[in-house]
């Protein structure tokens, strides 16, 4: 029996997810890791959407604040889970990218990238101005998950980094599942033809409107999600989530590493995820060294780290 | 009326920045179809550089052409060593590429300088000029005044000057314009070098009013970027109104409704503009062909 590629990639993913802890010599490794699996779903979906359909989005951080504060207050002001409120979150992103979606997405290029930006800078400002209801610049408590305890109740301890770990590296897995199906479904199929060609896609009968706008309400739920679980996994939160530094984060980590792959996406997640981490002994020189990587492998690069990697290891040819 | 006439002088005054901001992307625009988000950074370089030239003794106005001249060069680099290795990228890739050079500038200027923030003396001193019940900064004049003779200056360039018609040539068709003989390549250097002595100007002007630091640069890009799209990408008279229209907004807003939002402003109406006229105001209608 062959693998396809989706479960290849599946297999990849999950063994590193569970092999990686093997080399950590501390906790401080599994806070690490459960970020870059946290980046990495918020990047899943602009693969999603940059990869797949050819959209831009310079706002998707909006979607993580709208995800991430919705963990915040409707425990507080409604009294519901905030597990419940996570997917709560999820739905109001779902909501208000179809609503902001529609007359956005018949931009393109360039245009398209202000408009969403200006989306997103929206919410964050809404976000770090309203304080009376979301404390403003200074962040917000979150409560607690539970879900660890219920799990150490059951008798599996774990410590809270590595419940962390676990647990947004499963989503991480969850989330990549449906990308990989979607990347072979026939909306996967219609996207790509028009990320080829809208023109194209267009005359062999796509709906281009309905198929970039999917897109569009698929990736704002993977960011939402994403945001949620980095305010569930840290407790607090603050505007910076939803914040235009993060929406660039997302595209340069999706683009970096690959935008066309799950796999090449999650590894631009990793490397832009860690590089901070690493450059903190050269803080004085870390931005100037993040701002050269992006430059660097946007220029010999293209079509992202991974992807490059993997062509050079099977040699020239095809 | 008074109140009006001070968030009209305001509004003017910041609006000229973003114009000269937006005339920067248009330039570049035009010659590579690039939008270049590290042209707020040009604007920072020559904010900074004059501090830190003035502070080394350097008299005020040398110290300006110096940030002019070395900010000129470093769009020249940015172009030789970013921009033309990555021909024919997707507009992504681009996108990125200008925000790498903006962070890494950005970087750069820290280390070689500092953190803190910076001014240096207005250039006519600093005693407000009365005018019908609201007062304006003589640097307010000099910031407006500077916004219109590059607009004047870049009219007369592009109509006037063969290498200005080489340049709109090219933004017309590269192809094209390599066939008549006109050098691409250089015309893109002209472009960057052009476009960052541009933004260097206006760092240099509006500095005694808005002060500087390292960190200014990317906030001025989103707001010259949105004012260049609001007056239509690549249309100079575009970038001079889209400019000064979003000024004007945003100090109206900030007066009369509130001044948490008026970032939130300036967006909602360039969005708005969007829908509507998805070329902005005074772009061409060039359609892609069905």
């Amino acid at each position: 029996m062959r693998l396809s590629s989706k479960q290849i990639s599946l297999l990849v993913l999950t063994a590193l997810i569970v092999l990686a802890p093997l080399f950590f010599p501390s906790s401080f490794y599994y806070r690490v890791g459960a970020l870059v699996f946290i980046n990495g779903l918020a990047v899943v979906g602009i693969v999603i959407l940059t990869g797949y359909a050819g959209q831009i989005s310079l706002g998707h951080a909006g979607f993580a604040g709208i995800g991430a504060y919705a963990c915040a207050l409707a425990p507080e002001h409604f009294g519901i889970h905030v597990g419940l409120a996570a997917l709560l979150g999820a739905a109001i992103s779902a909501v208000l990218a179809y609503l902001v979606g529609r007359p956005i997405l018949r931009l393109q290029g360039y245009y398209l990238g202000v408009a969403s930006l200006g989306f997103g800078i929206l919410v964050a400002m809404v976000l770090s101005n309203e304080a009376a209801v979301t404390g403003g610049p200074d962040g917000i408590q979150v409560n607690d998950l539970g879900l660890r305890r219920l799990l150490n109740d059951l008798g599996l301890s774990l410590s809270n980094s590595e419940f962390w770990y676990a647990f947004s590296g499963f989503a991480l897995l969850v989330g990549a599942w449906i990308a990989l199906n979607l990347h072979n479904s026939p909306t996967g199929r219609a996207w790509r033809a028009l990320h080829g060609s809208e023109v194209a896609a267009r005359t062999v009968g796509v709906d281009v409107a309905r198929l970039k706008l999917q897109a569009f309400v698929i990736s704002a739920v993977y960011a939402s999600a994403s945001g949620s679980l980095l305010a569930l996994q840290n407790r607090f939160i603050t505007p910076e989530v939803a914040g235009y530094m993060h929406s660039i984060e997302m595209v340069t980590m999706a683009v970096l590493g690959g935008a066309g792959s799950v796999l090449g996406a999650i590894f631009g997640a990793t490397i832009l995820t860690v590089l901070p981490q690493v450059l903190t002994v050269f803080a004085e020189y870390e931005m100037m060294m993040l701002g050269l990587v992006m430059m660097l492998v946007m220029i010999f690069m293209r079509e992202g780290v991974l992807p490059s990697l993997l062509r050079l290891f099977r040699g020239r040819g095809e | 009326m008074s109140e009006l006439m001070q968030f009209l002088f305001s509004g003017v005054t910041v609006g000229a920045v973003y114009a000269l901001v937006a005339l920067g992307f248009t330039i570049i625009y035009n010659a590579s179809d690039v939008v270049n988000f590290a042209q707020g950074e040009f604007v920072m370089l020559g904010g900074m550089i004059t501090v830190f030239a003035h502070a080394a003794g350097l008299p005020l106005p040398l110290a300006a052409v110096l940030a002019i001249v070395v900010t000129g060069v470093i769009g020249v680099a940015l172009n030789k060593l970013a921009i033309e290795p990555a021909r024919g990228a997707p507009v992504v890739s681009l996108i990125i590429i200008t925000i790498g050079a903006a962070i890494f500038i950005k970087g750069v200027t820290k280390l070689v300088f500092d953190k803190q923030l910076h001014r240096f003396p207005a250039f006519s001193g600093d005693t407000p000029i009365q005018i019908m019940g609201a007062t304006i900064l003589p640097q307010s004049l000099w910031v407006i005044a500077g916004a219109v003779a590059v607009f004047i200056g870049l009219f007369l360039f592009f109509t006037r000057t063969l290498t200005g018609r080489a340049v709109l040539a090219t933004s017309n068709n590269r192809l094209a314009a390599q066939l008549v003989g006109i050098n691409t390549k250089w015309v893109m250097t002209l472009a960057f070098s052009l476009s960052a002595a541009i933004g260097a100007l206006a760092g240099v002007l509006v500095t005694p009013i808005t002060l500087t630091s390292y960190d200014v640069g990317i906030a001025l890009a989103l707001k010259g970027f949105a004012a260049a799209m609001l007056g239509g990408m690549g249309n100079p008279k575009g970038a001079l109104v889209g400019g000064i229209l979003l000024g004007l907004l945003e100090a109206l807003t900030a007066g009369y409704i509130s001044s948490q939002y008026k970032d939130a402003a300036a967006f909602i109406v360039i969005l708005a503009v969007l829908f509507v006229m998805p070329q902005g105001l005074f772009g061409s209608k060039s359609m892609d062909r069905v």
